[in-house]
């Protein structure tokens, strides 16, 4: 066809610019990996022998896959449940409909704080804080879990109507009672989708936090690399996939039955 | 009906059986914390001495060292976020044919559709920590592990979603393209890629923000980036310096997220 052009849009040059910038930035980048054609081919090699050696995963030692994951689950359930106390009344305290500025600004700092750091990087804290074990590991997702359930909660807080809260402060409704009977019905079937949210998640972290020392599967899977236990390795991650897979599928069916 | 035999009638929100399903849910959490609490091994002297075992830790940090930002957390940061970027270029790369395939309007071979699932699954499930194991394991300590580890973890997320995204595009534009004799690059390049582009970018964004936090913690199992330093100053109890990287990366994440949030503005 031609004669037609297919130039529709005009030339947005500071686009342009803007990704020569973003592919310039990213040479320069990928100069900084040390990335040679000689160390990939190699590295592919030993994938290779790698990867022929994670099978068969081998199963044998079924008890110690059946404790870390176990201890996993109990680590993401606990860390949920805390995590969900100590969000509720932060994230009223961070809902800017319903407290002063003075009151928002400290409780949402909290929140970024908690939120910022990754729940393995925690972990490693509080390891050194609490020692080794399931505890630094609770410990480690709670704060994670303040960081998202509280910014989540906070969000949904302030998207309520505040026309149910004032009939309920205009009956003279103390505070906790303008909470239960105000604020918690417009947002609990949200929370409950949250909450089921933050337990998926605790529980793929709670698997990696056990690197660091902080209980869980995860210093069985890290204890394994190292011993170049490869067949074991893989058991591990398969049963890992396996527990996450279920997991998500447990947390739908809760979200159905709340229609969330 | 009389009025009075209306007002005696008991009105229920849920069904039976919702109530029922309702219960089993609120019943099975209460069982599995209360079963987790007795279970799990927490020394409980542990938990007496937390408070105090955390706020010598806090004490020993402060005042966190700033001299060493300049000497060694600089140029680690600024590589942690080249990981960042690269690993989410490289994984949108890989991700991108998965979510064509695994949207089931756009390939309609329930075979293809299932294939590309099993792979977006499992990506999605073995963690950023295992890939770069796995990849320190085959190309040695160092930052081109991290950035593969950070690539093929987000194949699945940005895989998944953009499929989600494709499957809910209007069929009345691919269906013109297609009556009109377009080949099926055409149909994607015209009729789903426009439909799907600001949920793709959306999707961009939100995953760099979360590989920024990710590629911290590479270090740690060897895969470059800040983490190594952290590590190494754990290791050696240099805890001033510790708070100077944690300083340093809360600065980083809080950056990264309001450019996220200012870039979204811009382009949606």
């Amino acid at each position: 066809m031609a004669g037609v052009s297919l130039a529709v849009r005009p030339a947005n040059w500071p686009l342009r610019l803007a990704w020569a910038g973003f592919a310039l930035y990213l040479a320069y980048a990928f100069s900084h990996l040390d990335f040679t054609p000689a160390r990939f081919i190699t590295g592919l090699e030993f994938g290779q022998k790698f990867v022929a050696k994670l099978f068969p995963p081998d199963f044998h030692r079924w008890e110690l896959l059946v404790k870390g994951l176990k201890e996993s689950l109990e680590m993401a359930i606990l860390a949920s449940a805390l995590g969900l106390l100590a969000s509720l009344p932060l994230s009223l305290l961070g809902a800017r409909n319903l407290m002063p500025a003075w009151i928002t600004w400290p409780a949402r700092l909290v929140m970024v704080v908690c939120r910022s750091f990754h729940p393995v990087i925690v972990a490693i804290v509080f390891v050194k804080a609490v020692g080794f074990g399931a505890l630094a590991g609770i410990l480690a997702l709670t704060v994670a879990s303040v960081g998202f359930l509280g910014k989540l909660f906070t969000e949904a807080i302030e998207e309520i109507s505040l026309k149910q809260v004032e009939a309920v402060r205009a009956t003279g409704a103390p505070f906790m009672s303008v909470v239960v009977f105000g604020v918690l019905p417009q947002v609990f079937a949200r929370f409950i989708g949250f909450a089921s949210y933050e337990l998926d998640a605790n529980l793929r972290n709670s698997t990696m936090v056990g690197i660091v020392g902080a209980g869980g599967i995860g210093g069985t899977l890290f204890a394994a690399f190292q011993r170049f236990d490869y067949d074991f390795v893989c058991a591990i991650i398969l049963s890992i996939i396996a527990m996450i897979v279920v997991g998500e599928v447990l947390t739908n069916t809760v979200k159905r039955v709340f229609r969330v | 009906m009389t009025p009075a035999v209306l007002a005696e009638r008991e009105w229920l929100r849920f069904t039976p059986a919702e109530r029922l399903a309702r219960f089993t849910v609120y019943f099975t959490i209460i069982a599995a914390i209360v079963v987790s609490v007795r279970t799990v091994e927490v020394i409980p002297e542990f938990i007496a001495d937390a408070p105090e075992q955390i706020a010598d830790l806090l004490r020993r940090m402060w005042p966190p060292d700033l001299a060493y930002y300049p000497q060694e957390i600089h140029d680690a940061l600024i590589d942690s976020i080249h990981i960042a970027t690269l690993g989410t270029v490289l994984g949108i790369a890989m991700a991108l044919p998965f979510g064509f395939l695994a949207a089931r309007n756009v390939t309609p071979f329930p075979w293809l559709n299932w294939a590309a699932r099993l792979v977006l699954i499992s990506t999605r499930s073995i963690n950023t920590l295992v890939f770069a194991l796995f990849f320190v394991a085959v190309f040695g300590p160092g930052p081109l592990a991290g950035t593969l580890a950070i690539a093929f973890h987000s194949i699945g997320f940005l895989g998944r979603l953009f499929s989600e995204a494709l499957e809910v595009a209007a069929t009345g534009p691919v269906e013109a393209l297609r009556a009109a004799g377009a080949p099926w690059p055409s149909l994607i390049v015209y009729g789903y890629w426009p439909q799907v582009e600001p949920a793709f970018w959306a999707l961009v964004l939100f995953r760099w923000d979360i590989n920024v936090r990710e590629s911290i913690v590479l270090g740690l199992v060897g895969a470059g980036g800040i983490g190594m330093v952290l590590d190494t100053a754990m290791n050696l109890f240099q805890w001033e310096r510790v708070a100077m990287v944690l300083l340093a990366i809360l600065a980083v994440v809080i950056v990264a997220e309001v450019v996220v949030t200012y870039i979204r503005k811009k382009i949606i």
